[in-house]
């Protein structure tokens, strides 16, 4: 098996994130995020809900790609129109996602950097719906490079998704539904277990060592179990195989490594 | 008047300087781009844009139309990021107000529903209530809480391109997901509405899809036939988004990086001009559906 490749490796670690979630949206943006969830319901949670990645609720997870014949079969519908009121607004939701920045707050920034609100250096997307689901449901996130610039020293430039930042919360709100479950990076898989939800290494990818995630980070981590991250087994790579067919995962980590570092 | 017929030069000359406009669709998906190139063919200026943004904020950003934008995005999907609504961002161009997703139909709800706004946790623990001069308010209730009070999105007029209508504005609206079109038409004082097929009295033609009437008459003040008057982002399931004329529009924030130097190669002297150039009706129609 030493074909495995990381992002394959990644895909597996995410999926665990989902485990026993019960009957929430499980909802993955970009490549890896999708396919873990995807892989989640598939093998261990079958219960979670997921979508087409439009509109209409799959109970057979859609494929990434253009797809020949195969035609989705819709079980549900769950638009946008509805979406806040079903989803997000109800907590029933999962959502993993890529931020362009975060902190040691576990707070996420994907709406621009640097300069001011008036006149951003770079301005991205916009916040999109991180304000809502950071304090609806349960949120993790998937990182393909693990560097400072994600991870950074300060605060996030502009704060769009919320998190264990207790100067940031206006007295007498309820952040009952603030829930930051996991990260995974092409280095290593972190929770919010640490001391007031400080962000932790839980297990580190085969051949990567503490120090190196570390140098990695704008701040200090704390240590989890520090196990090393498993490599998917044959069923989870033949299941991603059959929803990436075009292999757009090979696309997300820089020169698509192996997950087992060649030394 | 019940026959709400107009041109779409006639919907544009009841718009006026200053005005606040709420703009239907979703990114690249079901905007009302007919009728956003015909206020770009205007004197039109000093405009708030209320809208989940694709190009139709670009283009009037890049044209000098727009004062102060309402948004939580800006993106043509596949073009993650709109680089003209970047470029005039980074120039420090427009006042912006930006929003949650959620938050912003909960603004056009409260507007729709005429209270001055709506409760939210959507917001605490952000810098989103800071930025955008965002109150709360204290519930009344033993619980007490702090909420956010989302502001009403009051729309002067709301622009959306839809499948069908007749002459009265009797609508239907098809397609995998028609966004929040519906609270766009109750936030606005006056809707207007371009459609791909006008029919006169729906009950005669298409009595049996009754139910995509996601909105009644009495919120449509205006209706214009433009076929592919989405053209180029997406209106199921007629046609997918244009992904090409998107990166030639993309491109060219880049090179030259002066829309007014390109201005009539995405807005056209005339609607019909416009199409022609992309190949036409059929060209359009053509257009594959996208794959999510």
């Amino acid at each position: 098996m030493t074909d495995i490749t990381l992002a394959e490796l990644c895909i597996f670690a995410a999926s665990e994130a989902f485990r026993n979630n019960g009957e929430i949206v499980a909802t993955g943006v970009g490549p890896v995020p999708r396919l873990a969830a995807s892989l989640a319901k598939l093998t261990h949670t079958p219960e979670l809900m997921m979508t087409d990645g439009e509109a209409y609720l799959v109970e057979q997870p859609v494929p990434l790609g253009p797809r020949g014949d195969y035609k989705p079969k819709f079980a549900g519908y769950l638009p946008f129109s509805r979406f806040f009121d079903s989803a997000v607004w109800s907590g029933r939701r999962h959502a993993m996602v890529t931020p362009t920045q975060i902190d040691r707050f576990g707070q996420i920034n994907l709406s621009q950097l640097g300069g001011t609100h008036q006149q951003p250096k770079t301005q991205m997307l916009g916040v999109r719906g991180f304000p809502g689901n950071t304090i609806y449901h349960p949120n993790s996130f998937f990182f393909p490079a693990h560097t400072t610039r994600v991870f950074v020293e300060a605060e996030v430039d502009m704060v769009s998704g919320v998190g264990y930042n207790p100067a940031k919360r206006v007295p007498g709100g309820n952040y009952s539904g603030v829930d930051l479950r996991c990260i995974v990076t092409n280095l290593c898989v972190m929770d919010f277990g640490g001391t007031n939800n400080a962000i932790r290494v839980v297990s580190l990818h085969p051949g990567v060592t503490f120090d190196e995630v570390q140098a990695a980070t704008g701040f200090p981590l704390e240590k989890g179990p520090l196990t090393e991250t498993a490599l998917p087994d044959a069923e989870a790579l033949a299941i991603i195989a059959q929803l990436d067919p075009h292999n757009i995962r090979a696309s997300v980590i820089k020169d698509n490594p192996p997950a087992i570092r060649a030394n | 008047m019940l026959d709400k017929r107009m041109t779409a030069a006639e919907i544009v000359a009841q718009l006026s300087d200053g005005m606040t406009l709420g703009i239907g669709g979703w990114g690249p998906r079901r905007k009302p781009m007919a009728l956003v190139r015909e206020i770009l063919r205007s004197d039109l200026k000093d405009l708030t844009i209320v809208a989940y943004g694709g190009a139709d904020v670009g283009m009037l950003c890049a044209a000098g139309k727009v004062k102060k934008l309402v948004f939580a995005f800006v993106s043509l999907d596949a073009i993650p990021l709109e680089p003209w609504f970047r470029k005039a961002r980074e120039a420090g161009q427009i006042e912006v107000m930006e929003l949650d997703e959620g938050m912003f139909q909960w603004g056009l709800k409260a507007a729709a529903f005429g209270v001055p706004f709506l409760p939210t946790r959507v917001g605490l623990g952000t810098d989103l209530a800071a930025l955008g001069g965002l109150k709360t308010v204290t519930s009344p209730y033993a619980d007490g809480e702090t909420l956010i009070a989302m502001p009403a999105l009051k729309l002067d007029a709301a622009l959306l391109h839809v499948n069908r209508s007749d002459w009265r504005g009797n609508v239907q609206l098809f397609g995998p997901d028609v966004y929040y079109d519906e609270w766009f038409a109750k936030a606005a004082a006056k809707t207007f509405v371009s459609c791909e097929e006008l029919v006169d009295r729906m009950e005669d033609h298409y009595p049996d899809t009754a139910q995509a009437n996601i909105f009644e008459r009495c919120f449509v003040t205006g209706v214009v036939e433009m076929p592919c008057g989405a053209h180029p982002s997406s209106m199921p399931p007629a046609y997918g988004w244009d992904m090409k004329a998107f990166k030639a529009y993309a491109d060219a924030a880049k090179d030259p990086g002066d829309w007014a130097a390109v201005a009539d190669r995405f807005v056209g002297k005339s609607e019909a001009d416009y199409l022609n150039s992309f190949g036409g009706k059929e060209a359009v129609a053509a257009l594959p559906l996208p794959i999510f």
